[in-house]
């Protein structure tokens, strides 16, 4: 990079009027603006320059992935499927009708197989996929202001069309706090249970900003539909984590949601038993029901991408630098060497 | 005392045309006199009755002229009509109401932007005209002497005239309006007139008034007048006039002599009284000017198509994502219970899907940069403030500077390819200088051009530079030996010896000497020979011949002295500024001419013999005028002694065929002299005289007195038989050169912009010669170059047929053509040389294209007699038939058909009449500061622009193609991952500026280095669409980078510590981080030149993101939506945000890096090389680098003075060669 203090050669035909010293510098430089002169650094892409750039991105992005990547293998996760394990063998032909079937016993048991020690905290989430729940017409149907302010805030034509039943407001109103999820877990170790908390699930901005505290749910999932879960009309939203969590609206069709944790560890080769409640339809439109229980480090959960992400640009950064190294050594280019110019070089194809 | 001279005047003036005999008929056969009073020639004009004006039909316009587009009332729907004009305003308001219907986002952001850009872009409209009503104003409030009754005359505007008014024009004073003239200052009713507003003409031209309006020469005259003109309707044609002034109970015809046009100058007149007949805009120059076309620079219209193809892609983005809706609804959705669909049965596809795709569209919207426009409307005006500021183009001598009248030109001053310039007062002064002179064959005043300077200088320095190379290696002795040739050439040598001043001069530039520095002691005088100088003459051997000489140069002409501010110094005017030239010259050399009467002219000349000044009387016998057909003048004048002598002087060719056998002595010498004084691009003019006896010459008055007095159509020819009769045996005293005087700087920028690659044509409406003079003088034309003429032979014109004029034009064109393509693989370049005549014939639609084929492989052409209109056209077809940018410069209202027509016109506004400028898109003070104008702020303004469009485009393709590979997640359904704000901000907040600065800063060289003057020629950069640039794939694979990188880092598992997952909030914050960063480091990757202002920009915006978050997410969630503290609580406090960040802007933009460091690696172009040059220090290490390569570089000039000097060097060099191999 070199610093270019104006061009000498423009500035010197103008004789400098001397102007007091404290305005001297300001006119200089409103003069040397007119005249598009100020002081400018022009950085010219050298092999040097270019070799050192991309060896330094090398060097500093390997160990970044290289500790990304430890990070991330360092966290256990266990993932199980359960949808379709859940559906008892005589519905196995029609999933639909077992969902639907309010007489169906929903119960349903897993087995977890912890195979390396899981430290606590220990994140509990749902996994569903193939559920669009950033579809456009699934997002709009919300009211932020009646979350807040419940029932006097009455326009909620937003929410349709989930907004009134039997010609009273709903709250929550619209489609996301009709569909929540409403399938429960119950952990079990050995014989005891083991205890999940499901407090502070929810971001703090949303339980304190965006739900009132002194918003009930009312006329909830009273009408004919019923889509997903009920809610303790005697709870206020802002307490009901269920539903904030599951009102943030994923942003794409493949997501998990914060269940709860665990707060006690887990050892290598306990086994561990989950009794759920299968109660969500997922079956209807071919959707796929997970339980994720997982640690946590400093970047989150378990996601290899990011490391392996950041060693591949660090090492193809160092294989680019190599290759043009190679190439500034077998066959240099002398930079700004006049006879690349243009009418030089027409000079010596013709 | 006033009285007096003006009495004086009248005698000196009026007399002379006794002796004219060739003069011009001014009043020819009176045609069509009986249309009057029909259609088209209804025109009644009460002079000096303003009560009957009043009434109509007789109430014509008054005198103020506009020449503004808008007016208040049409404002706004004119000006909104040229803003929807364009194609992305037009898309804009279509998606403004649409997003009434229904729409992804809020409708104020579509419409806020429209209105600002629509705005800010008629403010500047309005502005614009603002200064053009200003100017319209200081014309309309000039004033004029006009009659206000009883015979007095009061100052009035000019705006307050009205058709009738009786006005009087003093000296040197433009005409208020068309006007019929009534009398002058002289007792014959004549006037001078200069017309180069109208037709660029310089030589001064005579109107005459008619007899019965002679006496009304007084003011008092005025109080009883009374008049009535019948005449034409207004018209363009500015050398016709049909009318009847009804005077006196008589009828006198009227002819184009009596009328005064609007915008010319009364010269060499004290006063003329005039009557308004046409007005204002009835006027026949403001009927020739034609509207000021919106002219539009190329890349604007490259951008339409830019539009056009962001409009297709988004058309069809929209239409799959509107038929990936329908799709979807109709198969899948329906099982979606989550998402109600009301009426599962019938989803009504078709209608959804015609929703979504209006959704779509306004929603990729974002594709298309709206505030592109208004971004460069901001960049072009602080452009033309630069352009306006740059003191390297400030003119002090009248202390004007450029002036960017519109700036949306600015980009296309780099992508000029053909110059047409005026001649007088663009590229000359108009004014005369005496140069050499060959007096009985030898040479005075310099024998040596500035080209041969320069050759001889760049002989010596490749030779000294070739020695001290070639030292080592034992091959000096050649080198010597061409060292001792270039010494040895007789007048090189001189050159050298002599002339160190002249070659000291050449050091500080190669550039030829036009009297800059040198400055001229005696305006009109620039001869410098010690051997004539200080009254040395009367020591030269061959003292007969340098008298008659000096005494011809006094004697011979028309001109009448003035008196000087010195008392022994006299000023002179005369019809031509030649005549003035030699006069003074001759007075200079001691050959006053002081005085002339109607028969007697007294010199005051210095005897030879005793050293003395004495006054002599010559008796003026005869005048035999000048005109273009005879080409020569002569004068018949007895001495005190009583003998009489003819003097004459004129072309060359004329003379020498008019000499006697004994005349011819220096003939051969004097004819040398002569092709290298027109190499240089004097004028040149042969000096004769011949001893007459006293009863040839009694013979001889005798005939001619009587084909003097004779009446009829024979007059002419009798005159002319009896002139030829004495003008014959002439003995040749030698030739006279005079400069046109170019103005300063012409030659170096001529040259300059030749080595850029321009072509130069030259368009003039003065004669061929003239032109030709000039062409050589600005190194247009240069001796070893092919020229072509194009002309009518005079049978041809004067049959007037049609047909055949054009084929003898055509044919002219084809010969022309076939040598041309015979001779392609000759080094000599070609000229062309077309008359006014011809080029009208020429240009008709079926020869057009073989005519300018012909001329744009020509390296020069120049068009001589040409009017404004043939101006304009020339430069339409040129325009259309090369496909090619034109700029058009010139200074006065003939020219302002041309400036209008170009693609860029400049006006120059140094002189009077501002027509020229008021036409302009730029106007300069002086014809050189064009040179830094296009090489250096237009080659930047192109590169700025350009690379300004390239990244807007880019910026917004990133935004809009996220928005869309985001809709393939959601099922085509139109959700937005961004916060509403987000989008908003981004084109006016978080991007804007950088893109700005990179507009207005960006230097890719800085100014000296374009000003080299090879650096321009590789000019064109490779603008969008460029196949080889592989940037749209570049560009698509970072908008992919950004997209999955963060779908696959931020999904499905959590992203921080605490456990929790990214929703569509923290995705849509940390996406749009990604395209923060990577578009405004991409922009650092494309600017090469950091001021700190660059880097506030830049980084400034980044941080201006982060800053807009935090602000954003502290306001109450019902204002701050999905940006609720989402970077203080959540995304902030997570690692991974900031690593994906970094990662994604490293891997987005290192292809686009690699892109550009393989192309400078392996295919740099010359502004990078000129960049490692700079950077290497190059320039400052080896000094000869710059001269070197512009040598280089000029290699393929043809025109221009170093081509020229290129071409004496190789002249030289192969003259050594073939010295050597007779050795």
């Amino acid at each position: 990079m070199d610093v270019d203090g104006g061009e000498s050669s423009s500035s010197d035909s103008i004789s400098v009027r001397s102007i007091p010293i404290h305005s001297r510098q300001s006119e200089d430089f409103l003069y040397k603006f007119k005249q598009q002169n100020i002081p400018a650094c022009k950085p010219v892409l050298t092999p040097a320059w270019v070799i050192a750039t991309l060896l330094l991105l090398g060097f500093f992005f390997i160990p970044i992935g290289l500790v990304t990547l430890r990070t991330s293998r360092g966290v256990v996760e266990i993932v199980d499927r359960y949808d379709a394990d859940c559906v008892p063998e005589a519905f196995k032909g029609n999933k639909v009708s077992y969902i639907k079937d309010t007489s169906v016993p929903k119960n349903c048991t897993l087995v977890l197989k912890v195979h390396k020690h899981m430290k606590a905290p220990i994140y509990v989430y749902y996994q569903l996929d193939n559920y669009y729940q950033n579809h456009r017409r699934y997002v709009k149907s919300r009211s932020d202001q009646q979350l807040l302010h419940g029932l006097k805030y009455n326009d909620t034509s937003s929410c349709k069309p989930e907004e009134s039943n039997n010609g009273l407001p709903i709250v929550p109103c619209g489609l996301i706090a009709w569909s929540l999820f409403n399938d429960t877990y119950k952990f079990i170790r050995g014989t005891a249970e083991l205890r999940i908390n499901r407090k502070n699930i929810a971001w703090k901005s949303d339980r304190n900003h965006k739900f009132g505290k002194h918003v009930y749910p009312f006329n909830f999932q009273s009408g004919t539909l019923i889509g997903g879960g009920k809610l303790d009309p005697n709870v206020p939203l802002g307490d009901q984590e269920d539903l904030i969590v599951w009102m943030r609206t994923a942003a794409l069709p493949s997501f998990r949601k914060l269940y709860g944790r665990i707060e006690e560890d887990l050892d290598a080769d306990d086994v561990i038993l989950v009794h759920l409640m299968n109660n969500y339809n997922t079956y209807s439109f071919g959707g796929k029901k997970k339980l994720v229980i997982s640690t946590s480090s400093w970047l989150g959960g378990k996601n290899d991408f990011l490391g392996v992400a950041y060693i591949f640009v660090g090492s193809s950064a160092i294989i680019l630098a190599l290759f043009f190294l190679l190439l500034h050594v077998k066959n240099p280019r002398p930079y700004g060497d006049t006879a690349y110019l243009s009418w030089n070089r027409k000079g010596i194809s013709s | 005392m006033q009285k007096s001279s003006r009495k004086k005047g009248k005698i000196r003036w009026s007399k002379l045309y006794s002796f004219s005999c060739f003069q011009p008929h001014t009043i020819d056969t009176v045609p069509a006199q009986d249309l009057i009073g029909k259609i088209g020639f209804s025109r009644v004009v009460f002079c000096n009755q303003p009560q009957l004006r009043k009434m109509k039909p007789y109430k014509y316009a008054n005198n103020s002229i506009s020449t503004t587009k808008y007016n208040v009332a049409t404002f706004l729907p004119k000006a909104l009509f040229e803003q929807f004009r364009r194609v992305a305003n037009l898309y804009f308001l279509l998606a403004a109401l649409l997003s009434f219907t229904s729409s992804p986002v809020k409708r104020e952001t579509l419409i806020v932007p429209l209105v600002i850009v629509v705005g800010i872009s008629m403010i500047k409209e309005a502005v614009e005209d603002w200064y053009r009503l200003l100017q319209d104003m200081n014309v309309n409030n000039r004033t004029v002497k006009a009659h206000a009754g009883n015979g007095i005359f009061v100052d009035k505007f000019w705006r307050e005239l009205s058709v009738g008014d009786v006005v009087k024009v003093n000296k040197n004073e433009y005409f208020p309006s068309d006007l019929l003239l009534l009398s002058s200052s002289y007792e014959d009713g004549a006037c001078y007139v200069e017309t180069m507003n109208l037709d660029g003409e310089t030589n001064l031209k005579i109107k005459r008034c008619l007899e019965a309006t002679l006496g009304l020469n007084e003011d008092e005259e005025f109080n009883q007048f009374r008049a009535t003109i019948r005449c034409e309707d207004p018209n363009p044609s500015l050398y016709t006039f049909v009318g009847n002034l009804e005077f006196q109970d008589q009828t006198h015809p009227l002819c184009p002599s009596q009328v005064l046009l609007r915008d010319s100058k009364l010269r060499n007149t004290d006063f003329v009284y005039g009557v308004v007949i046409f007005s204002g805009n009835d006027t026949k120059v403001v009927r020739n000017s034609t509207r000021a076309p919106s002219k539009r620079s190329q890349i604007e219209r490259k951008m339409d198509k830019v539009i056009y193809l962001l409009f297709s892609v988004l058309l069809v983005i929209s239409l799959i994502t509107s038929i990936g809706s329908v799709l979807f609804m109709k198969s899948d959705m329906v099982q979606w219970w989550y998402l109600r669909l009301q009426d599962p049965e019938d989803p009504k596809p078709v209608k959804s899907g015609f929703q979504q795709f209006i959704r779509a569209f306004i929603l990729y919207g974002y594709l298309i940069p709206i505030s592109l426009y208004v971004s460069i409307e901001i960049v072009k005006v602080l452009q033309a403030m630069f352009i306006n500021k740059d003191i390297e183009m400030y003119d002090q001598v009248t202390c004007k500077s450029v002036e960017a009248r519109t700036s949306n030109l600015n980009e296309e001053l780099g992508q000029v390819e053909i110059l047409l310039s005026d001649k007088t007062g663009t590229l000359t002064c108009n004014q005369m200088e005496f140069r050499k002179c060959s007096i009985a064959g030898i040479s005075y005043g310099g024998a040596l051009n500035e080209v041969d300077l320069a050759a001889s200088k760049r002989m010596n320095n490749d030779v000294e530079a070739n020695r001290f190379s070639i030292e080592n290696s034992g091959s000096t002795s050649q080198i010597f030996e061409m060292f001792e040739f270039s010494l040895a050439d007789s007048s090189i040598q001189k050159a050298v010896l002599e002339d160190q001043e002249g070659l000291d001069f050449l050091n500080s530039g190669n550039s030829r000497i036009s009297n800059v520095g040198k400055e001229t002691v005696v305006k009109g005088f620039n001869f410098r020979d010690d051997r004539l100088m200080n009254n040395q003459w009367i020591y030269r051997s061959d003292l007969f011949n340098v008298t008659m000489f000096f005494i011809v140069m006094a004697l011979c002409h028309t001109g009448i002295p003035v008196e000087g501010d010195e008392t022994d110094k006299l000023k002179y005017e005369a019809e031509s500024p030649e005549e003035v030239a030699f006069l003074i010259a001759s007075q200079e050399f001691g050959f006053q001419f002081c005085q002339r009467t109607q028969s007697i002219l007294v010199l005051k000349e210095l005897d030879p013999s005793s050293g003395k000044k004495v006054k002599r009387e010559y008796k003026l016998l005869h005048l035999l005028e000048f005109c273009s057909s005879r080409k020569r003048m002569s004068v018949v004048v007895s001495d005190e002694e009583g003998k009489i002598f003819l003097l004459c002087k004129g072309a060359d060719s004329v003379i020498f065929d008019r000499l006697a056998d004994n005349g011819r002595a220096y003939q051969q010498a004097t004819t040398s002299h002569l092709s290298s004084y027109a190499e240089d691009g004097l004028r040149t003019l042969a000096f004769a005289y011949r001893r007459i006896d006293q009863a040839d010459y009694e013979q001889w008055n005798s005939i001619f007195t009587k084909a003097k007095t004779t009446i009829g159509p024979e007059r002419n020819e009798l005159l002319e038989k009896a002139s030829e009769m004495i003008e014959k045996d002439l003995i040749l005293l030698g030739v006279a050169a005079v400069e046109d005087k170019l103005q300063k700087g012409v030659p170096e920028c001529i040259d300059k912009l030749a080595q850029a690659g321009l072509k130069i044509w030259l368009l003039t409406g003065d004669k061929k010669e003239t032109a030709i003079n000039i062409g050589f003088a600005c190194s247009l034309l240069q001796q070893d170059m092919r020229q072509f003429h194009i002309y009518l032979s005079e049978e041809a014109e004067s049959n007037n047929q049609m047909k055949a004029m054009k084929e003898e034009i055509l044919h002219q064109i084809e010969s022309s053509y076939h040598v041309m393509c015979t001779d392609s693989d000759r080094s000599s370049p070609f000229a062309l040389v077309v008359d006014g005549r011809a080029l009208e014939i020429a240009l008709h639609c079926d020869i057009k294209y073989k005519f300018l084929q012909l001329a744009s492989n020509c390296a020069s052409v120049i068009c001589c007699r040409v009017s404004p209109k043939q101006k304009a056209l020339i430069t339409r077809s040129v325009k259309e038939h090369t496909g090619s940018t034109v700029l058009a410069i010139g200074d006065g209202a003939n020219d302002v058909g041309m400036i209008q027509e170009a693609d860029i016109g400049v006006g120059i506004s140094g002189q009077e009449g501002m027509q020229a400028v008021m036409a302009s898109d730029f106007s300069l003070p002086q014809f050189r500061f064009l040179e830094r104008l296009l090489i250096v702020h237009g080659h930047w303004c192109y590169k700025r622009i350009s690379k300004m469009v390239l990244y807007f485009v880019y910026k917004n393709i990133v935004l809009g193609l996220t928005l869309f590979y985001y809709e393939l997640y959601t099922c085509f359904s139109g959700e937005v991952l961004y916060d509403a704000w987000y989008l908003t901000t981004f084109n006016v907040l978080l991007t804007s500026l950088p893109v700005i600065s990179l507009g207005v800063f960006e230097q890719d060289v800085p100014s000296y280095v374009c000003l080299q003057p090879f650096t321009s020629k590789g000019k064109k950069i490779i603008f969008l669409l460029e196949p080889d640039r592989g940037l749209d794939i570049e560009w698509h694979g970072c908008i992919l980078v950004i997209f999955l990188a963060n779908m696959y880092i931020l999904s499905p598992s959590a992203f921080m510590e605490k456990g929790y997952v990214a929703d569509i909030t923290h995705f849509g914050a940390i996406m749009y981080t990604c395209i923060i960063w990577t578009v405004n480091c991409q922009i650092a990757l494309i600017i090469t030149h950091f001021t700190w202002i660059q880097h506030l920009f830049i980084w400034g915006s980044i941080v201006l993101w982060y800053i807009f978050l935090l602000v954003y997410g502290a306001l109450p969630p019902a204002y701050s939506d999905r940006g609720f503290q989402v970077i203080t609580e959540s995304i902030g406090s997570a690692p991974i945000y900031w690593m994906v960040t970094l990662l994604v802007v490293v891997v987005a933009l290192l292809p686009c890096f690699i892109h550009i460091v393989i192309q400078r690696w392996f295919n740099p172009m010359d502004d990078h090389v000129i960049q490692e040059m700079k950077h290497c220090r190059k320039d400052i290490t080896e000094n000869q680098m710059w001269l070197r390569e512009q040598r280089n570089s000029q290699k393929m000039t043809q025109i221009g003075f170093s081509a020229r000097v290129e071409a004496k060097v190789s002249s030289f060099e192969e003259g050594l060669h073939r010295k050597k191999r007779s050795i």
